[in-house]
């Protein structure tokens, strides 16, 4: 049995600890907003946060997570970057099927975590590891400088 | 691939739907479906659902996959019905011909069909149940409804100050008769369309809410992962399964005659089982087939007699004289790489089957489970879901088909899933095509026209009554009835389906191919006879008023003409009127030394007609545009030894933020019938980037993607 910090909860996972932290949270835990896109760290719909980080889920066995903090895209409202970026999200209305969205979420977040007033530049290198096939990234760029304004 | 039964789309006229252009406005005669509700509900039609506690439902007859398409058709019923937006409820529609697409005849999401094919059911439907409410409400106060109007989810009757809530009326109004043709809101009278609402779907796709289909979880959900042998057509020869079955959590293993799963405990003790698996498979005919043979085998084909698809004055006599040029274009195979991996989750009890599934054909999904399971279809329930994705790849039930096969194998619920490599390589693709163009200009104008289009039919297994007399009405969409009007035209097709490959709607279908060749060759052209490209092009559209302004605004916004920042930069223009709107757009490009290219910006502006939700027109042109750049710049599928050789985002390349240019879209109003947005960006963006590049270093692109080691080295024009 491994414990798992998610979201502020701790919750016993049955499962191997070389299982990715992507089928333990959706599978087991079943907290599904976290998604599979590639399974080899190439889109970013994965994307949680350990410790503050944003880190591809699909690529971190739950054994090696320990004790850290992870936050998923059910509890990110509940920061106050969190909450900014959903926000901008919908005032922008970014989102087109949003099966990427978590992903570009939690990316966004941790970048604002880190960087306030981050520059074009920061933004495209935070955020070219998180593929939307719906093309939304026009607006992503405005709404995570929407979001830093707010 | 099996034929759909010509029985559900017997209705479908085939002159009409040759009339209207696979994609333009057709509807069939249209009856509002019965009410099927009972109680005290008022269910005038299929879609429109009010209760007591005055709760109103919307039905959605067409799939949300982030075309915002739920809160553009709530909002056209909602509008009519005078319904309080705010507190609307939307249901996904289950399978039921009342729900069929009116273009298709077929329980159908795609084709940027949606509001061109719903504007005007949905408003009848609205404003007739709005009509039956009203009637109910005066019928209560005794006074003539045509002194009451209706306003947020209220009958009011201003001269007495009286007002009452829908659902205080409801089950009156479920016993009055409907309002057969219901007087309709003019534009000026509308509330909700034509301004920019709030997108119904979106809220819960920021908080990891939205349900897709890989999220089911019905309990006690088992997890397979599947795989097909990596040769189209191949068979399982020999498994051995011992390694697998020694991982703790492996469940079971299913080897049908084409594929094989692992049922696991988790999604990953399946993946894990599947990568311990030793599969021979027998690859059967198709082991031999490559690319080159594909591209030769279409060459070949494409010089054989054509079926006429469309014929106007005399193409020989306008050749006898003038200048004569001509093009050949080709278009790859490619995959749908839907962000959403395909999967489909099923529980199977020998005599009924639970399904759920995002898919763009519900009622194919449950016909066909039914059939794999044999089944009475009424035994077969499907669960429809938000989609991450379809561009066509779900308007086929072949993965539900499979997992249904898989799941009669498995004790209870289990989801079965493709990896992303199996996606990518079990697709239907869209088909190679080579496209034969030649042209004659005299006095500075085309006089004559050829167009001969070679490629897969991908209707005449989808929507066979659409082929005939060897013409399929999609591959030459776009083409039979090109923009410019030329006064000699003749278009061919000739069909020609690859070895082994399967092929398969993609966004932007016939138009893509049609577009990029029309819109390349026409800017060759008019390169040749030294006009300005803008220019040449405007000359031929006095009888395309809507395009011509089109072009002139794109031309206009995006700067046509001026001096770009870099002397590798160049700037191209294309123009379409292709799903029932007209687009053009200007693009500027960079190539550098080493042939690699940067798009920096584009510049659109659209006449779509009405506009219901104007900024998902923006957003889905946007996105459009984008996916279009994906297929010019990236989008190859290969095939050696009889497998696909792309697996991953790795090598079926995706643009990313960072190479994604500046795009402005500018809307033309208009009041003519709406038009369809989901593919207009797709389709303009590739010939628009080739015509920059063409621009930026004198090489003309034949062939996509683009070929970067042509670029190379090149001076700029
Ligand atoms: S699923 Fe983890 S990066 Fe794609
Ligand atoms: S919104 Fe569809 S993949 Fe990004």
């Amino acid at each position: 049995m491994i414990t798992l910090h998610v979201n502020g909860q701790p919750h016993d996972v049955d499962a191997s600890p070389d299982t990715p932290l992507l089928w333990a949270l959706r599978d087991v835990l079943g907290m599904t907003g976290t998604k599979f896109g590639c399974g080899i760290a190439q889109c970013g719909a994965c994307t949680v946060h350990v410790d503050g980080q944003a880190v591809r889920s699909c690529q971190l066995s739950i054994g090696s997570v320990g004790d850290q903090a992870i936050t998923t895209i059910e509890g990110i409202g509940s920061s106050d970057v969190g909450a900014k970026v959903q926000k901008a999200w919908l005032d922008l209305e970014v989102i087109q099927c949003g099966y990427c969205q978590s992903g570009q979420i939690m990316s966004a977040a941790a970048l604002l975590a880190h960087k306030p007033h981050p520059t074009d530049e920061d933004i495209d290198a935070a955020m070219a590891g998180n593929i939307c096939r719906c093309g939304t990234y026009v607006r992503i760029r405005e709404a995570i400088k929407k979001a830093t304004a707010a | 691939m099996e034929k759909i039964a010509t029985s559900e789309i017997s209705k479908l006229s085939r002159r009409a739907l040759l009339q209207a252009g696979a994609a333009g406005i057709l509807l069939l005669s249209f009856r509002l479906p019965q009410a099927r509700a009972a109680g005290d509900t008022f269910a005038p039609n299929a879609f429109i659902r009010v209760g007591n506690d005055d709760v109103v439902t919307l039905v959605m007859p067409q799939v949300e996959m982030g075309q915002g398409i739920y809160t553009a058709l709530a909002m056209i019923l909602a509008d009519e019905l005078d319904a309080n937006f705010d507190k609307v409820v939307l249901q996904h529609a289950p399978p039921d011909k009342a729900y069929n697409n009116p273009i298709f005849g077929v329980q159908a999401t795609g084709g940027s069909t949606s509001v061109r094919a719903f504007w005007d059911p949905l408003r009848k439907a609205g404003a007739s149940a709005r009509g039956m409410l009203v009637e109910a409400a005066a019928q209560q106060w005794s006074v003539d409804p045509s002194t009451c109007r209706a306003s947020n989810s209220e009958v009011i009757h201003d001269a007495s100050g009286r007002k009452v809530g829908y659902g205080a009326v409801a089950s009156l109004a479920a016993t009055l008769k409907p309002v057969s043709d219901p007087k309709l809101k003019t534009l000026k009278d509308f509330t909700l369309v034509g301004r920019p609402v709030q997108r119904k779907d979106t809220p819960d796709k920021t908080n990891g809410k939205c349900q897709y289909g890989i999220d089911a979880m019905p309990a006690g959900v088992k997890f397979a992962v599947i795989a097909e042998c990596p040769v189209f057509g191949g068979k399982v020869g020999h498994v051995d399964d011992a390694k697998a079955k020694a991982i703790k959590g492996v469940q079971q293993i299913v080897v049908l005659d084409d594929c094989v799963a692992v049922v696991g405990d988790t999604t990953w003790t399946a993946i894990r089982g599947l990568s311990a698996l030793d599969i021979t498979w027998n690859e059967g005919a198709n082991a031999n087939v490559d690319s080159a043979q594909i591209w030769e085998a279409l060459r070949t084909a494409s010089k054989g007699p054509g079926a006429v698809a469309k014929k106007v004055g005399d193409v020989d006599a306008a050749f006898a004289g003038g200048t004569h040029y001509e093009g050949v274009y080709e278009l790859p195979f490619l995959a749908h790489a839907t962000m959403e991996p395909l999967n489909c989750t099923l529980h199977y009890t020998k005599d009924a089957c639970e399904v759920w599934t995002g898919t763009q054909v519900i009622g194919r999904v449950q016909e066909y489970v039914a059939k794999a399971l044999d089944l009475p279809i009424e035994k077969v329930t499907v669960h429809n879901f938000y989609i991450g994705g379809g561009f066509g790849r779900r308007l086929e039930q072949d993965m539900a088909i499979k997992a249904a096969r898989i799941a009669k194998e498995v004790d209870g619920p289990v989801k079965v899933m493709w990896r992303r490599e199996e996606d990518t390589q079990h697709d239907v693709y869209r088909p190679v095509y080579h496209n034969a163009v030649s042209a004659s200009v005299k006095d500075g104008k085309i006089v004559g026209w050829t167009h001969r289009i070679t490629g897969s039919s991908v209707i005449v297994r989808w929507l066979p009554p659409a082929f005939k007399d060897g013409v399929d009405i999609d591959a030459v969409d776009g083409a039979a009835d090109q923009p410019y009007g030329f006064p000699n035209l003749k278009v061919e097709y000739i069909r020609a389906e690859p070895p082994a490959v399967p092929t398969g709607f993609w966004r932007g279908v016939g138009p893509n191919n049609n577009f990029f060749t029309i819109e390349s060759f026409i800017d060759e052209i008019a390169h040749r006879e030294k006009v300005d490209p803008v220019a040449f092009r405007l000359r031929h559209l006095d009888g395309n008023p809507r395009l011509k302004a089109a072009i002139q605004l794109a031309a206009e916004k995006g700067n046509w003409g001026s001096t770009l920042s870099s002397p590798r930069m160049g700037r191209g223009i294309s123009a379409q009127n292709a799903f029932g709107s007209f687009i053009a757009t200007v693009c500027e490009a960079e190539v550098d030394e080493s042939g690699e290219v940067r798009v920096h910006r584009l510049v659109a502006a659209v006449d779509t007609g009405i506009m219901v939700n104007p900024d998902t027109i923006v957003a889905q042109l946007e996105g459009g545009l984008i996916f279009g750049l994906t297929a010019a710049l990236f989008g190859e599928i290969t095939i050696e030894n009889g497998r696909v050789q792309q697996s991953n985002f790795n090598d079926y390349r995706i643009l990313r933020i960072d190479e994604a240019p500046k795009i402005e879209v500018h809307l033309i109003p208009s009041t003519e019938h709406p038009g369809g947005i989901g593919e207009t960006g797709t389709t303009a963006a590739p010939p628009a980037l080739c015509n920059a590049l063409f621009a930026a270093t004198g090489v003309r692109l034949t062939r996509l993607p683009i070929d970067r080691n042509a670029l190379a080295g090149r001076k700029p024009a």
